[in-house]
């Protein structure tokens, strides 16, 4: 496929985003237009109100324009210190969103290895596993943020990475059990023939063949790790973060910051996806998957 | 060369099913002495790979005796003393050949500068020499399998069980395979177990064709062949050769049960 063969179908569904966002911002934002001109005593035609949709400092729906421009004042027009600076919110999300993944590849992995080597691990913890997904991470993140305070945790960052964590060890932990168990009896039998201990067989057969699972789930991982970051910032108190300044926007009326925000956090998310993705590369150029 | 390296007795083995007990292989006796090159045939479910799995110690006979080695089937395991080739080749497609042929040498602790030496030693016997370095998918399934046997040499063991090898292979690569293995045998002197369901294959490869029929998986006739060790592939056109295969046919059809 040509580059130009691949770029065509996205930005046919761009400009189909952006004409209805568009269409969306007139028709929600002229009400406002119209409710002003009625009290002022006025009438406006539709020619005046559309312009008018496009600028209000707090639309209803800001149109595309207006977020980019609120983003781009977020990333360049301060200091990457200042604390209204998106660069600054988005690496303390950054920052959560790396250590509650880092702690989910973790837990994920060690559970599946448990998991596949003894088989009531399987019975003992899958299920609750499984169980802890179906909680509302919204309901559980006040709680694990209170609970982390009270035991003399300062600061958000353990509480914010156990949330990212809880969210992102889940497919972890379902692909490398799956895996992990990828091998079939003849290669697991040929290590037999070589007398090959249970570690020797971990190390030389089970861990590589779960490489391509691992990866598989890091790209989904990843992301709930970043959903949970972001969740993890947003009960009251927290002014640090995309989350914290999604929550500021929202609750003081400011619905460009709270969008500006949100542009961030999804293309810190597009970022982290796109470095997993060149990592797989790399593994698998090396584990000489054929490209 | 009449050490006995592999002695059954009275071997048995039942498999407890859902449908009841299968007999996999009703007792057994079978000698096979150092250097022989011996081939089980016959239809499948007359227990030729359980035999062969037996004297590997992937499965444990329920009954009679069965040593290798002069030692039990599971020791025999532990001190290596054979190199088994699956019915696939079954390499790791994240090793590359030498990665692969090198597996068994990082298992059993060899130093990193003989690994290297019995490596090259090793493709050099199965003519694979200069694809070291290439990973799997890149080459052919004969050449895959090539890999494999060079795998089961790598450690040095003197026996060699062989699990229908070729079984997947196109009669052509097939052909040259059989001669090749003849060869390697030639050259190494190890004892070869070798299963197949190709009588061809079973007449041309071996000195002693064993011969088992199902339900319960027994051994019918043990044909020791009296073709000379170095044999060319035109040798199958001979009269000796011809007669040997009758025999064989005859052994697989008394055994057959129509059902």
């Amino acid at each position: 496929m040509s580059m130009t063969d691949r770029l065509v179908p996205i930005l046919t569904v761009l400009a189909a985003i952006l004409v209805l966002w568009y269409a969306a911002t007139v028709r929600m934002n002229a009400t406002w237009v119209f409710d002003q001109a009625q009290r002022a005593g006025t009438t406006v035609t539709w020619a005046e109100v559309i312009p008018q949709t496009m600028a209000q400092e707090r639309p209803l729906l800001p149109p595309p324009h207006q977020v980019l421009s609120e983003l781009w004042k977020g990333v360049a027009g301060q200091a990457i210190t200042s604390k209204r600076s998106l660069v600054y919110h988005g690496y303390v999300t950054f920052r959560g969103t790396m250590l509650g993944f880092i702690l989910g590849i973790m837990l994920g992995t060690g559970l599946a290895m448990a998991i596949v080597r003894f088989r009531v691990m399987e019975f003992s913890v899958m299920p609750w596993a499984i169980i802890s997904q179906t909680i509302p991470i919204v309901a559980l993140a006040p709680m694990i943020l209170t609970l982390s305070n009270q035991m003399g945790v300062d600061n958000r960052e353990v509480p914010k990475a156990i949330i990212a964590a809880y969210l992102s060890f889940f497919p972890v932990l379902v692909s490398m059990v799956k895996g992990l168990r990828a091998p079939d009896h003849m290669q697991l039998d040929l290590l037999k023939t070589y007398g090959a201990s249970q570690r020797q067989t971990f190390a030389k057969l089970r861990l590589p063949a779960s490489l391509p699972y691992f990866f598989a789930s890091l790209k989904v991982a990843v992301a709930a790790a970043l959903v949970g970051t972001i969740v993890g910032e947003l009960p009251t108190g927290a002014i640090e973060g995309l989350g914290a300044r999604m929550l500021i926007g929202s609750q003081f009326g400011q619905p460009l910051i709270m969008w500006s925000a949100l542009f961030a956090a999804a293309i810190l998310a597009g970022g982290l996806i796109l470095a997993v993705g060149l990592i797989e590369r790399l593994a698998n150029a090396r584990m000489g998957v054929r490209a | 060369m009449n050490t006995p390296v592999i002695e059954a007795t009275g071997l048995n083995l039942t498999f407890e099913t859902a449908d009841g007990p299968v007999h996999a292989l009703k007792d057994v006796d079978l000698t096979i002495s150092k250097g022989e090159f011996v081939s089980f045939i016959g239809p499948s479910g007359c227990g030729k790979t359980t035999l062969l799995r037996c004297i590997a110690a992937l499965e444990r006979p329920t009954g009679g005796s069965l040593s290798v080695n002069g030692m039990t089937a599971d020791a025999a395991r532990q001190s290596r003393a054979y190199g088994y080739v699956f019915q696939a080749a079954g390499l790791y497609p994240w090793r590359t050949i030498a990665g692969n042929v090198k597996l068994p040498l990082e298992i059993m602790g060899y130093s990193k500068a003989d690994q290297d030496e019995k490596v090259r030693k090793v493709l050099e016997l199965v003519e694979l020499s200069g694809f070291g370095g290439k990973f799997p998918w890149q080459l052919s399934g004969g050449m895959q399998q090539r890999a494999s046997i060079a795998r089961a040499l790598a450690f040095d063991a003197d026996i060699l069980l062989m699990d229908e090898p070729f079984g997947a292979l196109d009669e052509i690569v097939r052909d040259r395979l059989n001669e090749e293995l003849l060869k390697l045998w030639a050259r190494t002197q190890k004892t070869i177990a070798f299963v197949t369901h190709s009588i061809p294959e079973a007449v041309y490869l071996s000195t002693k064709i064993v011969v088992m029929s199902p339900r319960p998986g027994r051994i019918t006739d043990i044909i020791d062949s009296p073709l000379p060790r170095m044999r060319p592939l035109d040798i199958r056109d001979s009269q000796v050769f011809i007669d040997i295969a009758h025999r064989v046919r005859e052994g697989l059809r008394a055994g057959h049960v129509d059902d």
